[in-house]
């Protein structure tokens, strides 16, 4: 058994066992508080840049499969877990964790006191750490910690985005919209649900133009979710407000954040983010209660677009951050969790539905 | 939306006497409903029959019906009461099935009572198999394929489609009652036979099966606005065909990709909505084909339940009290979750441990039950451990049960084979056979070599639990090879190996055996060179939010969250997992100590590991422990918390067995002291005292093996009394009456006591016995009640029916006994409770017993006086006196309370129902009246006992009591009974003058007596056992009459007693009375 070190940059250091891949990784620790679902959470590009630390102790119970990805591999940075089961029972499953961490790289530990990290980190903030397989030095790895960027101001998408535009095949069945997607980092369950939600979707790298965008006459554009700092991702952000009242625009995650900026408002960063999948966000239309998946570090400041003629659709109910919001006359919404799920519940998956409505109604008021 | 204003006062049906399959869950939710409804200012009108509850103490409610929980008794309180709302989910199955039949009555129509929570519509719908299953189909749900029948020509069309095995589901039961699954077609009959005998509708469901498919359950919370969350998810080590009940169970789900788990979680939500629950908790339960994935719908419970219990438990989301709330209107985002106080309760729990139940049985207490697990349930408890991973938590609740195991032990190790194939051969049966004890020879499996591969094919466990439990005996066999090395202790288990032993959740007990040393010797150990114990919280959220209410478990980790302070701390040893001779009536007594204290301005530290109870609530003590009641666990927060005092004399036999482990470890005691508690308990040093007392006891002696128990036998004659000491419920208890019997007897004792002697007693036939129980303070020695028994001594006080006051006792013997009572706790020196049992015969006082300590009567004897026994006592021993706490004066009440025993027969078809000093009953009732026959008559109908007002009874007596029975049958005949008789009966009968019908016996010709039971032409039994050893045909009436629901009484006192509560009956109906009235009195 290969000895492992995290550390993190306030010093706090664990020590642990290796799986997966050796070597050494920088990231920021953050922990994700879903009980299951962590094939999805390792492929979410979401998580470039990170190190998941998943709450719930057992992992890799049920392996890997080759259904259950977000996108074409995993994404975090590094995975830690408190035990990682030596087997894997399910009837899907083909590939242990472990295998499937070491063939694509992801630097792994297992065997330390992930409760205890959990708290240092809702303490603390999330921070930047090292996991390492190699240098047990602590002066060593914090030093190596404190060069390594630190998550605001970074640009994560330019290292998740697709290259090069693609249309997803989709499972058939009559397509009544045609969507352009903006991959930030794209999970294909969106894909997948849009694709249900009949939605003929092509994908388009982040830094596609809105006047490229435009010119393929698409019913919708969706804005994906993404890793890193919406703020420096002035690119898009640019882009994103042309197309602010051209065409009907659902926003999700990164998104979300992002059609902030491009209605002029800012975004911060939350102490430690929301990563799981038991979140209650309020509908605020309907009152409703949504349970739902989340996984963000940044925040649209309600404040900062107060006079942009925006409503707060969606509220989280457990630290009251904005979680979801529309134009009072333009069609365009967007929130901050996950309705694509992929892993947690699918309580939010209207969302998509009320997209497709928009569309429709768009696409009416036009042809008047 | 705020509560609703338009409601004013809330019925609550209780659920009656604890039995199999409906235990002390259903007080821990209805003593939250009561808590929760009254905080939002609503008036509470609650019925439970059962005095041992915490929610039917007099300050739970506005008003306490201890009244039989039926319809016509319901019906009555509605009519008293005339509550605006009825809330029928949390009395489990009981309060769930009497407000349907109040419902279908149009009682709730005449009275303007609203059903809340579940109306009758989404009961049936739930509840109703047909109905069942036409609501999931309308949603697109999978499930078993099924054939419902109302005969048995029915049922062979129907098997006809649906092949073999198949599996038989009565209809509207408790918990599977008479359900099973068939192999072959003489099973199915006799399941069908028996199914449809069971449903209060006479209805069974025939299904394909899902034998061996993975189970699973979810326990879904909705409110008025539909918002929809699942509280917990569970998934059973046990494959279907195991009742959930009698499975081992873990949450959360283990082998559930996200991917399914949504598919079932969206399943489940679109269930709830099609049922129509409209606000509160509801059960869901699925069936996975392992091999292909498909999910199948088994069945919802539209009510909290065993599971939603153990969810709150596992979770710390309390899924009762939530449920109440949203009752009367609030929704889930309007109620704060109280552990983390900031976030609201509309979210979904989400844990960072690993949460084991495992089952309590006791099949040792049935001889010739039959101890194969189905899925009809038969155990009787439960404990729950919470560990890191799923081998410690599976570990610390095997070391819970109070079996004599210390974690995963091999249970072959004693027996011996003659070949490796035969070892391999008996294991491959066990493994096949489901049972008690299947969890630890699947250990053995894989001690003997056997794959995970074979393993899961004779049991259908899922490889991921298996292969889990291969690496704890992996660890073993490395553990061993080290102990099998030279050198001391340290150099053999070092501190790297001693740190993951406790990882993996071994108990230094398992330790000291691998290693050959005593358990204090891993203790010292741990102490230097070891892992620390840390305490970790469960939060219901993963540590994402702060919490604030101190629930804990123990673990090996880095980091300890507990947080120990100065105050002046009392920690409170509750009882462990229920079962026979050991059940709520402790946790009750815990449970106040902990109220009492409190108030006292004490901290209390509740220890247990039973998640059915109201003492594990998060809010009853300052500090709750869920952990194993074994020494290790124990001494190990007696380390961290560093309580001033620990009480043991509430929780019953399991932490009065700590008491000197605690003692020596330098723990102070509080209460009476163990030295004390040593001399009631050791014969010989008890003797002394009676002597020096002037008191009597029956002629006796120790004995620590047969010689010497022959030899005291010898002396003082048969019939003897023996019993192992130090043992709670008569276990092992027995009336001998030849050397044979006690030879075989002396070899079962020593398995149950252990290195504890052996006590052997005349044996005193016919007398009257009496319980009393006394609370003291060391200077002030109050009565708190004489009970008196309605059977004769023999048979064991926990299973005798009891009448407070007595009833045929002089006044001159009540007051012996409240001299002699005095005179042993003054000896004694008893501060806190002290229960005693006395024999009279021939107007001889003999004390047979004393215990200082919590008796299973306390509760009942405080709502029959209306003083909170345990309350005090838990005051006294921290050290307030009686004088000041205002208790100083025996109550003697002006109204009868009668408190019945309640059995589970039912559940084990062919076992003789005869009673005996081994205690059998699983719960209590108490009927409360004015008049003694009528409060016997309420606690016989709260027994499930339906006395009949006229009809036929059938008499059969041994010869002993023919005399007595001719005044009963007489009087019998006045009221206007038929009687027919056997033979022997009816002779004796003719020879007093009364003529009856004569009967054939069960090996006589037909029509015979088993003939008239099934044709429903008997509605009375008085069968006497005709010897120490029954006949087999005694034994089948008996049985048959207890699986047709007839009453049957087994001794002549108990038939006097219901012949007057039948007469006072037909004189006047019953009336009901809240307990605050008779209280008031």
């Amino acid at each position: 058994m290969k000895k492992a070190i995290l550390l993190l940059e306030d010093g706090f250091v664990l020590e642990a066992k290796s799986f997966g891949a050796e070597g050494e990784t920088l990231g920021e620790v953050v922990f994700n508080t879903s009980m299951t679902g962590y094939q999805e959470i390792l492929t979410d590009p979401s998580y470039k840049g990170q190190i998941v630390t998943m709450t719930y102790p057992l992992i890799g119970n049920y392996g890997t499969n080759s259904d259950d990805v977000e996108s074409a591999k995993p994404w975090a940075d590094g995975f830690i877990v408190k035990e990682k089961s030596k087997i894997f029972s399910s009837w899907r499953g083909s590939v242990s964790l472990e295998d499937y961490l070491a063939k694509h790289n992801i630097v792994a530990a297992e065997g330390l006191d992930t409760r205890a990290l959990t708290r240092r980190i809702r303490s603390s903030g999330a921070m930047r750490g090292i996991l390492s397989t190699r240098d047990f030095d602590v002066v060593s790895l914090k030093a190596k910690v404190m060069a390594s960027p630190v998550m605001v101001g970074r640009d994560l998408v330019r290292d998740v985005t697709c290259k090069q535009a693609y249309d997803w095949p989709g499972a058939g069945g009559r397509k009544e919209f045609f969507v352009v997607a903006f991959d930030y980092g794209i999970k294909y369950n969106s894909l997948r649900l849009l694709d249900r939600a009949g939605c003929k979707v092509r994908v388009v790298p982040a830094a596609t133009k809105a006047q490229e965008v435009l010119a393929l006459k698409p019913d919708g554009v969706f804005l994906s979710n993404g890793p890193g700092d919406p703020a420096v991702l002035d690119y898009t952000i640019q882009e994103i407000r042309k197309l602010i009242g051209a065409v009907p625009l659902f926003g999700i995650c990164l998104g979300h954040q992002l059609l902030g900026h491009a209605l002029g408002g800012k975004t911060y960063k939350l102490k430690f983010g929301h990563h799981g999948g038991n979140h209650p966000v309020m509908d605020l239309e309907t009152r409703k209660v949504e349970i739902t998946s989340q996984n963000h570090g940044f925040c649209v400041d309600m404040e900062s677009i107060k006079d942009k003629n925006v409503a707060l659709t969606h509220v989280n109910l457990y630290d009251k951050t904005t979680e979801g919001l529309r134009h009072k006359q333009l069609p365009l919404f967007c929130v901050q969790y996950h309705p694509e799920a992929g892993p947690g519940p699918h309580d939010a998956g209207y969302l998509f539905g009320r997209f497709t409505e928009m569309m429709r109604k768009f696409r009416k008021g036009r042809r008047k | 939306m705020p509560k609703r204003k338009d409601l004013k006062k809330i019925m609550i049906i209780g659920s009656g006497p604890i039995i199999i399959s409906q235990a002390c869950e259903f007080d821990y939710s209805g003593t939250q409903a009561c808590k929760a409804l009254r905080e939002e200012g609503y008036k509470v009108v609650l019925v439970n029959s059962n005095p041992a509850t915490i929610m039917t103490d007099p300050q739970f409610a506005d008003a306490t019906y201890i009244e039989p929980v039926t319809p016509e008794v319901v019906e009555k309180i509605i009519a008293k009461e005339r509550p605006d709302a009825l809330l029928p989910t949390l009395g489990g199955q009981t309060g769930l099935n009497v407000a349907v039949e109040v419902a279908k009555r149009g009682v709730l129509k005449k009275y303007k009572v609203q059903m809340i929570g579940a109306d009758r519509k989404a009961i049936e719908k739930a509840e109703d198999r047909d109905l069942f299953k036409k609501a999931m189909q309308k949603i697109g749900l999978d499930l078993p394929r099924s054939i419902n029948i109302k005969s048995m020509h029915e049922a062979k069309k129907a098997v006809e489609i649906l092949g073999m095995p198949i599996v038989i589901r009565p209809s509207f039961t408790l918990g599977g009652t008479g359900g099973g699954i068939a192999f072959n077609m003489q099973e199915f009959e006799d399941l069908v036979s028996r199914g449809l005998e069971y449903s209060m509708i006479h209805e069974v469901l025939l299904e394909e099966s899902v034998l061996g498919w993975k189970e699973f359950e979810l326990e879904v919370m909705r409110d008025r606005k539909d918002n929809v969350v699942i509280i917990c998810s569970i998934e059973n080590f046990d494959p279907m065909g195991i009742h959930t009940g009698d499975s081992i169970t873990v949450a959360p789900a283990q082998t559930l990709t996200d991917a399914e788990y949504q598919t079932m979680r969206d399943a489940a939500i679109r269930a709830i909505r099609e049922i129509g629950v409209d606000t509160g908790g509801c059960n869901v339960q699925f069936a996975i084909n392992p091999k292909n994935g498909r999910m199948v719908m088994i069945e919802i419970n539209p009510r909290v339940s065993r599971s939603s219990a153990l969810a709150s438990k596992a979770t710390g989301f309390p899924i009762a009290k939530i449920a109440a709330k949203l009752a009367v209107g609030y929704t889930l985002d309007e109620i704060p979750n109280d552990i983390t106080k900031e976030t609201p309760a509309s979210f979904e729990p989400t844990i960072d441990y690993c949460v084991v139940k495992v089952p309590r049985f006791t099949f040792e207490k049935f001889p010739g039950a039959d101890a194969t697990l189905g899925t009809s349930m038969k155990s009787v408890g439960e404990a729950m451990a919470v560990g890191r991973t799923f081998k410690e938590a599976l570990q610390k609740g095997l070391r819970s049960l109070e079996i004599k195991r210390n974690g995963l032990d091999s249970v072959i190790g004693a027996m011996e084979f003659d070949s490796p194939q035969h070892l391999r051969e008996f294991v491959t049966k066990k493994l096949r056979q489901p049972s008690d004890a299947r969890i630890f020879y699947i250990g053995d499996a894989l001690r003997i070599g056997m794959s995970v591969g074979e393993i899961g094919e004779l049991t259908a466990i899922d490889r991921w639990f298996l292969e889990n439990i291969k690496e704890i005996v992996d660890f073993e066999t490395a553990l061993r090879d080290v102990a099998g090395a030279k050198g001391d202790l340290k150099s053999r288990l070092t501190p790297v190996l001693l740190e993951q032993s406790k990882k993996m959740g071994f108990s230094d007990r398992q330790l000291s055996v691998f290693f050959g040393v005593h358990e204090d010797e891993i203790k010292e150990l741990r102490s230097h060179c070891g892992p620390k114990t840390t305490y970790k919280l469960v939060d219901t959220c993963a540590a994402e939010f702060e919490a604030y209410t101190p629930y804990y478990y123990s673990t090996y980790e880095m980091e300890d969250e507990s947080r120990p302070d100065t105050k002046k701390k009392i920690m409170i040893l509750g009882g462990g997992p229920n079962r026979i001779g050991q059940g709520i009536e402790f946790d009750y007594c815990c449970v106040h100590a902990s109220f009492a204290l409190k108030e006292a301005g004490f901290e209390t530290i509740m220890v247990n590991c039973n998640p059915e109870t109201v003492s594990t609530d998060y809010d009853t003590s300052d500090k709750l422990y869920f952990e194993p009641m074994t020494k290790e666990d124990v001494l190990n927060i007696v380390d961290k918390e560093k309580p001033w005092g620990v009480i043991v004399q509430l929780g019953g036999q399991t932490p009065l067995n700590l008491t000197l482990a605690l003692k020596k470890a330098g723990v102070n005691i509080i209460g009476t002291s163990p030295e004390s508690i040593d001399i009631a308990e050791d014969r010989e040093k008890f003797k002394i005292m009676l002597d020096k007392l002037k008191l009597r006891q029956p002629p006796n002696g120790t004995a620590r093996n047969f010689e010497e128990a022959k030899s005291v036998a010898g002396r003082i004659g048969y019939p003897v009394l023996v019993r192992p000491s130090y043992v709670l419920g008569g276990r092992a208890m027995e009336i001998v009456y030849d050397e044979d019997t006690l030879e075989r007897f002396i070899l079962e004792a020593s398995r149950v006591s252990g290195e504890h002697p052996i006590l052997i007693d005349k044996f005193l036939e016919d007398a009257v016995e009496v319980d009393v129980d006394m609370l003291a303070d060391g200077e002030t020695f109050v009565i708190g009640g004489i009970m008196e028994h309605i059977e004769e001594a023999g048979i064991h006080s926990g299973d005798s029916a009891m009448v407070l006051p007595p009833y045929s006792l002089s006044e001159e013997m009540v007051n012996k006994i409240r001299q002699s009572t005095i005179a042993m706790a003054r000896e004694l020196k008893v501060v806190g409770l002290m229960n005693v049992q006395y024999a009279i015969r021939d107007n001889k006082l003999y004390c047979l017993e004393v215990n200082p300590r919590a008796s299973r009567t306390v509760p009942f004897v405080s709502k029959a006086i209306g003083v909170p026994l345990a309350k005090l006592a838990a005051r006294v021993m921290a050290g307030a006196k009686l004088k000041d706490l205002g208790f100083t004066q025996e109550r003697i009440p002006e109204y009868s309370s009668v408190k019945e025993s309640v059995f589970p027969f039912n559940r084990f078809p062919g076992v003789d129902i005869m009673l005996g000093p081994e205690m059998k009953s699983t719960g209590e009732v108490m009927g409360i009246d004015d008049d003694l026959g009528r409060a016997y008559m309420k606690s016989q109908l709260a027994a499930g006992q339906n006395l009949p007002l006229s009809g036929t009874v059938f008499v059969s007596v041994r010869d002993k009591d023919k005399r007595a029975i001719v005044f009963i049958v007489k009087r019998l005949i006045d009221l206007g009974f038929d009687i027919i008789a056997t033979q022997g009966t009816a002779n004796a009968l003719k020879k007093n003058g009364i003529k009856t019908g004569v009967i054939h016996k069960v090996y006589e010709e037909r029509p015979n007596i088993l003939d008239y039971i099934k044709d429903g032409k008997i509605h009375l039994i008085i069968n006497t056992p005709s010897g120490r050893i029954p006949r087999e045909d005694e034994v089948k009436i008996r049985s048959n009459a207890i699986m047709h629901g007839l009453p049957c009484i087994t001794t002549i006192s108990g038939a006097q007693a219901s012949v007057n509560a039948i007469e006072v009956l037909l004189k006047k109906d019953l009336d009901v009375t809240p307990l605050q009235a008779y209280h008031k009195r």
